[in-house]
């Protein structure tokens, strides 16, 4: 062929074909990643592929509503963590960050003891994408549950 | 699209351009830094910890858009050979890179109250550090290549900025893709979870301080320019010097 590529269009060519290869190769990088680069396991990980008792693990979900209770020892809460199909009793000794409430998202380190309660070494408070002033929170009740809903829904 | 492509008519534009986005720059950060951090509400979990929304948002806005400037400009430059495109991807190395460096400062800042920590290696927050080191990787190796002004030093360059910008999407999705303890995005497509209250002076703080990036690229640019008109003058001057015969004696002579 005597159409030969003007040496801009060959470098246009060469550099789409280099991104292609690119991307690729980061897609398949993500895809090998997925599972391990997670911070943490949702309580249907839990339930699904119970990691042994005694294994650190990191879990993560929604405070289900109602379920804090403060121990006779005054320092231990225990709460429930759920991601809408599964849940976990958890059991931690310490101060709570301000954010932990029920309904929100917590993060938790620790290990799952004999009898399937997940004991926590620390506890860190997970904030959504939410934003909304103190006045305004009465009046968006029924939007935070549609939101915490729809969170859970994952 | 060729027309801006000349050093010249560049330099006509960017003349006045450069001071007119700094100053409505830091006139709108100025003024919505005002509203945001003395008479936007506190927030209803986070109390007064919420102003730091905008300072931290706008940066990692910034921050990628730093990169994807670097990315364009390094495409123009391998494909089309425009110097200027060479100078763009420069001049927003560094001005990326303390924005990335402001988003992480402040996110560690508001992560303490917030979550209870000051860092943890999620998606999100790796995936931002990650992108400091490229800006840092780009910057030495722009460094390095300068001395042989616009040359095969620069694609190298410029191949990296190609590269790196794999990580762009990367931190957008990292939220998405992994459980991470960093929230997903509130602002995606028209739509958002930050109550108005928030989101006004947020849009204006990330307006003003997207002019202030642009004012500093063009002002970088300009910089650049007239560095290398300087250089490519004081090699003329050396070579018509030699030609004629003088010795440099009297290069020196001539210069005191």
């Amino acid at each position: 062929m005597s159409t030969a590529l003007k040496p801009k269009h060959q470098r246009l060519v060469l550099v789409i074909l280099a991104l292609v290869v690119l991307i690729g190769a980061a897609l398949l990088a993500i895809w090998g990643l997925r599972g391990q680069a997670s911070y943490f396991y949702v309580p249907s990980d839990i339930a699904s592929d119970p990691p042994e008792p005694g294994r650190a693990v990191r879990l993560g979900g929604m405070v289900q509503q109602g379920s804090i209770q403060t121990l006779a020892d005054g320092v231990t809460v225990a709460f429930v963590v759920g991601d809408g199909k599964a849940t976990v009793p958890v059991r931690y000794t310490g101060i709570t960050p301000d954010l932990f409430v029920e309904g929100s998202g917590v993060v938790a380190d620790g290990r799952l003891d004999a009898d399937g309660t997940f004991v926590a070494d620390s506890l860190l408070a997970k904030h959504d994408e939410n934003y909304m002033p103190r006045e305004l929170e009465e009046m968006s009740e029924a939007q935070a549950k549609a939101v915490v809903a729809e969170t859970t829904a994952q | 699209m060729h027309g801006f492509a000349n050093p010249a008519r560049f330099l006509r534009l960017a003349r006045w351009m450069t001071p007119l986005l700094l100053v409505t720059g830091l006139v709108l950060v100025a003024g919505s830094l005002a509203w945001g951090l003395f008479y936007a509400p506190a927030d209803r979990l986070m109390g007064e910890t919420v102003r730091i929304l905008y300072i931290h948002v706008p940066s990692a806005w910034l921050g990628m858009g730093g990169w994807t400037t670097i990315a364009i400009a390094s495409l123009v430059e391998l494909v089309w050979r425009h110097p200027l495109a060479t100078i763009a991807a420069r001049a927003a190395a560094v001005p990326g890179a303390v924005f990335t460096a402001i988003c992480l400062a402040t996110g560690s800042i508001w992560g303490r109250p917030t979550w209870g920590t000051w860092w943890v290696w999620d998606g999100r927050l790796t995936s931002m550090l990650v992108l400091l080191f490229l800006y840092f990787a780009y910057l030495a190796l722009a460094n390095a290549a300068q001395k042989d002004g616009i040359g095969a030093g620069s694609r190298v360059t410029a191949i990296f900025g190609l590269v790196g910008a794999i990580n762009v999407p990367i931190i957008n999705r990292s939220v998405v893709w992994w459980n991470s303890l960093h929230q997903p995005a509130s602002i995606t497509m028209g739509k958002s979870a930050i109550d108005p209250a928030f989101l006004w002076p947020l849009l204006i703080c990330a307006l003003g301080f997207s002019l202030l990036f642009g004012g500093v690229v063009l002002a970088r640019m300009r910089a650049i320019l007239a560095d290398f008109q300087a250089e490519a003058r004081l090699r003329r001057r050396a070579q018509r010097e030699l030609a004629t015969g003088r010795a440099m004696s009297s290069v020196e002579g001539a210069a005191t």
